[in-house]
């Protein structure tokens, strides 16, 4: 799905919400994925100036879940660690969201090349 | 060329209640009769665009932006436009151009019983110049509908943030929905306007109705309140549920501001602040 305007952040949330209830995930855990899809979807839209996401479900053994693949071409990120620090903000938000959004998931991976874009994959499984 | 175009807008002006009759029963057609435009009213509309349509050739346009169309293309945009906000399909809204061709061949083909060629040349004419008017329409219709959408966007922002007295000094603001930067403005603005009104101490922000949580709504949120503290009203949050509770505290978002499950506990804190009590009386069986 693309990310390049704010509408796109609901219909990302909208579709990421159908595809955890459809891979089984309890309310909670729908609820945890959503608003972390939701942050990256808006980090996507806001600093990577826009891009794209894939939404996968997997049912294989022993979890199911619903893996998220956020990608843009943007400026990247130059320092990761200082990214994922909680309070730590370029744009004047609360600083919470990509670190956030790594406590809300039980994977979380993150590549990015300045000047080229950034990469972020997160799942949740039950 | 030139002369062929001024043909056509004879043969228009000369033959027009033959061309609007027969125009007329295809657009009857092509509705399916369900008369959801009154008959006059689509005449008035083919008759009018006919002449202004002949004139626009009778001045030397060749192209549908030539300003002798000027007329001729208001008139379509009114018809576009009206034919968008009662809810036609794009085809069927197309239809009133497209439509035109038939009967404005037919004419010309009767104009020149003898000359092929000329038939073919007129109708080659015809045809460009009514595809760019009927292009027209489509982008005035386009126009048309996305107007009704931002409308219907504006009347839902407006619609689903109501602020509510509760009891004198107390406000409730159920929030519903998704809370993006343009509807936090609106929720804000009515939020504040309703302290002033209504001289309020305590207002109690409801989002029982907003499906995520994230740090955006809560950053929103959180300004809402703090603007409010300013004008001396404090603000209790109701309706977390618990899956949202449990996100607040992994995303480490801290709301800092008195927070209860439901609206019904809200109340009776905002009771209980504001020295009330309630007493449930006994009533008489029978």
């Amino acid at each position: 799905m693309p990310i390049r305007e704010s509408d796109d952040v609901v219909r990302v949330r909208q579709a990421v919400r159908v595809q955890a209830v459809a891979a089984g995930l309890g309310l909670v855990d729908q609820t945890k994925i959503v608003t972390a899809a939701s942050e990256l979807a808006r980090n996507t839209l806001d600093y990577g100036l826009g891009g794209t996401v894939r939404i996968e479900t997997f049912t294989g053994n022993p979890r199911r879940g619903v893996r998220l693949t956020f990608e843009d071409n943007g400026p990247g990120i130059p320092d990761l660690e200082r990214a994922l620090t909680d309070g730590y903000t370029t744009g004047g938000g609360l600083g919470l969201g990509l670190s956030g959004a790594r406590r809300l998931c039980n994977e979380f991976e993150i590549e990015s090349v300045v000047g080229q874009g950034t990469r972020i994959t997160i799942a949740r499984w039950k | 060329m030139e002369d062929g175009f001024a043909a056509l807008s004879k043969i228009v002006s000369e033959r027009e209640s033959e061309i609007v009759a027969h125009w007329r029963q295809l657009l009857v057609t092509a509705s399916g009769g369900t008369g959801r435009i009154k008959d006059a009213e689509v005449e008035k509309q083919c008759r009018d665009f006919l002449s202004a349509f002949a004139a626009g050739l009778g001045a030397g346009a060749t192209v549908a932006t030539d300003p002798a169309f000027d007329s001729a293309r208001e008139l379509l945009g009114g018809v576009s436009q009206s034919r968008a906000n009662q809810g036609f399909t794009p085809t069927e809204t197309a239809t009133f151009v497209f439509s035109l061709k038939e009967p404005l061949f037919e004419q010309v083909r009767a104009s020149y019983p003898d000359d092929t060629a000329r038939v073919a040349s007129l109708g080659w004419d015809m045809t460009q110049i009514l595809d760019q008017l009927g292009l027209y329409t489509m982008e005035v219709y386009q126009r048309s509908r996305e107007d009704v959408v931002r409308r219907q966007q504006d009347e839902i922002a407006e619609l689903s943030t109501p602020v509510v007295k509760l009891w004198e000094g107390i406000l409730a603001l159920p929030l519903i929905g998704t809370l993006d930067s343009a509807r936090t403005q609106v929720v804000m603005e009515n939020l504040l306007q309703a302290i002033v009104d209504q001289s309020a101490d305590l207002a109690i922000i409801d989002i029982t109705g907003v499906p995520t949580v994230d740090t955006l709504v809560a950053q929103h949120l959180l300004k809402t309140i703090a603007a409010a503290r300013l004008m001396g009203a404090d603000c209790i949050v109701s309706g977390i549920r618990p899956q949202i509770a449990q996100t607040m505290v992994h995303l480490g978002v801290e709301l800092d501001v008195v927070s209860k499950a439901t609206l019904a506990d809200a109340l009776a804190l905002a009771f209980q602040r504001t020295g009330r009590t309630v007493v449930r009386k006994a009533v008489a069986k029978g």
